[in-house]
């Protein structure tokens, strides 16, 4: 567990980038630089974080950071891991040097899971990190594999046959243990110690990591910026987005919800899911609650805690 | 001391590669260019070399990683060609954008569809303006030392841009041939190891790959044309050093029998060496004919092949790609801008010949040479564009 007066003040990842107000990207890499373990490498994908924090002749980034494509955070650190594994066999250097890949959901659960599968299947010692704010939100609130049943963007409009995303969302963390890693785990920026426990965890993994990050968006999701924490936290507290790890074959529950809030809790105060609330749609209101129970079960039984 | 050994163009590729010790390679196999990986895979198996080597799951993700490991500070080699060339396009560009000396081998082969696995230039000609410089091989020899020559070039820190070295699929990759190959001691002292100006490093942060909105983008891009020039300048440097080591010369251009030749044939790769079998023939029966064979072709070198052919009356380009709705094939377009751009009017006419494998025959070439005596007679082209060795 972390205290905050043992975190280094030491900032990273400067103001100065312009991501929106209220997002949750540059909390999470502030997160993330504040438990880092000694010299690192971060790469990122297109999205919201590479356009905002990079700008020339302007960079946000006090560690060496690469912007590559959309879909290839994963074997571009493949790349970089091997060079230094190289450069230790030569002898050109000595130390350990990290890597971290972080990326949004549209670059892991859809386009890059190809580049992602292949390192994890590889094994190279790196920690991937997905921002995940449910929608492809750089180009404008279109769907993604993480977008949830029911939510409304702007390829999977709420209409008035169709309401939102007809589709569940991908497990992708599922995916990722069934490639037989060591660690991998869920993680919002409300619960910080939690979050900051895991990536060091998965920092010191001795092999690919992966965290999944909720990044509340309030733009795309359609919320008061003032209310990226609360509603990370109803994420969470509704048992919407259930914090748990992976490690070495065991799961666990690392944040308990013994008395949840009601879904709506956390659906109403976004606008994305406002058409949900239209009587007409109630069946489909009521298959996001059952959906959101089923998942808290199946992640329970994981956890053997069911 | 240099001795001489029997290789196929992959395997050239592959000891090339061994010999440079490069710090990572990653690659995926495809047909023709598989042998390169699987080689390099037994180097590694062995522990011959101390590279770090990804069998990754795609061409992309090769391109990818060898992108991380080059910003890294490694020397990196690849190999591919064809559908996996297409598959890697998209970080062709990024290679170049971010000044990466990566060096690839690519056993040139047609595109689908009709998936076909034989040699054209359709691959490399697809990715012609990916800002990589481009070298051309004629045979097994030239694979081995273009390697060795392309980490010299590209990663010159005045240069710092990729680089594929071109050899026909099958024609050379599966050919044996006896070569001669330098002492690795040779081949260290001539490449030395990397020097690395910027690079993903811990002691000294940098940002790579920022976004450049039209404020800055276009700077870059012209940054990256200068890099293509200076280049052309390194190069004759880097060749002029490799000779002296080898005792192999390289130039930008091949030139043969075209001191007082009337008509000449211009093209890439193989064929070049029928080719110039055929002219000899005929010059044996007192056609004047001459050969011009670029091993350099991008960046282009205008001036020599300008020079090159400053005497010739009639010119046919051999092109083994289309460059569909096109007036001309690739390389064609690319001489008549270089005559025409000089106020040089020659007739010149296009062929395009030998897509997905088909054989051209020393017939073929002596009716090609033949057609071009016949224009330089007559000062008029008759067909800007002519399919040899197809059923029309």
């Amino acid at each position: 567990m972390y205290a905050l007066k043992d975190l280094p003040k030491e900032e990273l990842f400067t103001s100065g980038h312009r991501l929106c107000a209220g997002c949750a990207h540059p909390i999470s890499v502030r997160m993330v630089t504040k438990v880092l373990r000694g010299p690192t490498v971060i790469v990122s994908t297109t999205g919201c974080l590479e356009v905002s924090s990079s700008i020339y002749p302007h960079t946000a980034w006090k560690v060496p950071w690469v912007h590559i494509a959309f879909e290839n955070g994963a074997a571009v650190a493949s790349g970089i891991e091997a060079a230094f594994k190289a450069f230790k066999r030569k002898g050109i250097i000595d130390k350990n040097v990290d890597i971290i890949a972080i990326c949004g959901d549209g670059g892991t659960y859809d386009i890059g899971i190809q580049a992602i599968s292949g390192a994890l299947e590889r094994k190279h010692d790196f920690v991937y990190i997905c921002h995940d704010n449910e929608a492809y939100m750089n180009t404008g609130i279109q769907r993604s594999g993480a977008t949830p049943k029911g939510a409304a963007t702007t390829t999977s409009p709420a209409g008035k046959k169709i309401p939102g995303k007809p589709e569940w969302k991908k497990d992708f963390i599922g995916i990722c243990i069934a490639h037989g890693i060591e660690y991998a785990a869920t993680a919002t920026p409300a619960y910080w110690g939690d979050y900051l426990m895991k990536i060091r965890k998965a920092i010191e993994v001795d092999g690919p990591a992966v965290i999944n990050v909720l990044t509340p968006c309030p733009l795309g999701w359609r919320y008061e910026p003032k209310d990226t924490i609360k509603i990370s936290r109803l994420a969470v507290l509704t048992r919407y987005f259930p914090l748990y790890e992976y490690e070495r074959g065991r799961y666990k529950l690392t944040i308990k919800v013994p008395k949840p809030l009601p879904v709506e809790e956390f659906l109403k105060i976004q606008g994305r899911f406002r058409h949900l609330f239209n009587p007409e749609f109630k069946k489909e209101l009521d298959e996001v609650k059952y959906y959101v129970e089923e998942n808290w079960n199946r992640i329970l039984k994981l956890c053997g805690e069911a | 001391m240099s001795k001489v050994i029997g290789l196929s163009g992959n395997e050239a590729a592959a000891y090339a590669a061994k010999q440079s010790k490069v710090d990572v390679v990653a690659a995926y196999p495809i047909t023709p260019q598989t042998i390169i990986v699987e080689r390099f895979s037994e180097y590694v198996a062995n522990g011959e070399v101390e590279t770090e080597f990804i069998c990754v799951e795609s061409e992309h993700s090769a391109m990818s990683a060898c992108i991380g490991a080059s910003l890294a500070g490694a020397r990196v080699f690849t190999a591919t060609c064809s559908q996996g060339l297409a598959l890697m396009h998209e970080m062709l560009y990024i290679a170049s954008g971010l000044r990466l000396p990566i060096v690839m081998a690519v056993a040139n082969r047609a595109l689908s569809a009709p998936i076909n696995i034989h040699c054209d230039h359709s691959d490399m000609m697809g990715s012609r303006d990916c800002g990589w410089i481009q070298v051309f091989c004629e045979n097994v020899q030239e694979v081995y030392d273009w390697i060795i020559q392309a980490f010299k070039l590209s990663e010159d820190l005045n240069v710092l841009l990729p680089m594929a070295v071109n050899f026909d699929g099958f024609t050379i990759s599966h050919a044996m041939e006896d070569i001669k190959v330098l002492e690795d001691e040779e081949v260290e002292a001539f490449l030395s190891t990397r020097k690395v100006k910027y690079k993903l490093d811990p002691n000294e942060p940098m940002t790579f790959g920022a976004l450049m909105l039209p404020d800055y983008y276009f700077e870059a891009k012209r940054q990256q044309e200068e890099a293509m020039k200076k280049a052309y300048e390194k190069y004759i440097d880097v060749v002029k050093e490799y000779e002296k080591l080898s005792g192999r010369a390289y130039n930008y251009l091949h030139e043969f029998m075209l001191e007082d030749a009337e008509a000449a044939i211009i093209c890439l790769g193989s064929t070049t060496g029928l080719v110039r079998q055929v002219a000899k023939k005929l010059r044996g029966e007192g056609k004047k004919v001459g050969v011009l064979k670029p091993w350099l072709f991008r960046p282009f070198p205008s001036k020599e092949v300008l020079k090159a052919l400053e005497n010739i009356k009639s010119l046919a380009v051999l092109d083994r790609a289309i460059s569909f709705g096109a007036p001309f094939g690739p390389l064609c377009s690319d001489i008549m801008a270089t005559f025409f751009s000089e106020g040089k009017i020659i007739p010149i006419f296009n062929v395009i010949y030998g897509l997905g494998g088909r054989e051209i025959t020393p017939k073929e070439i002596e009716e090609i040479f033949n057609l071009a005596l016949k224009t330089a007679k007559r000062g008029k082209v008759e067909e800007k564009v002519k399919f040899i060795g197809v059923r029309e």
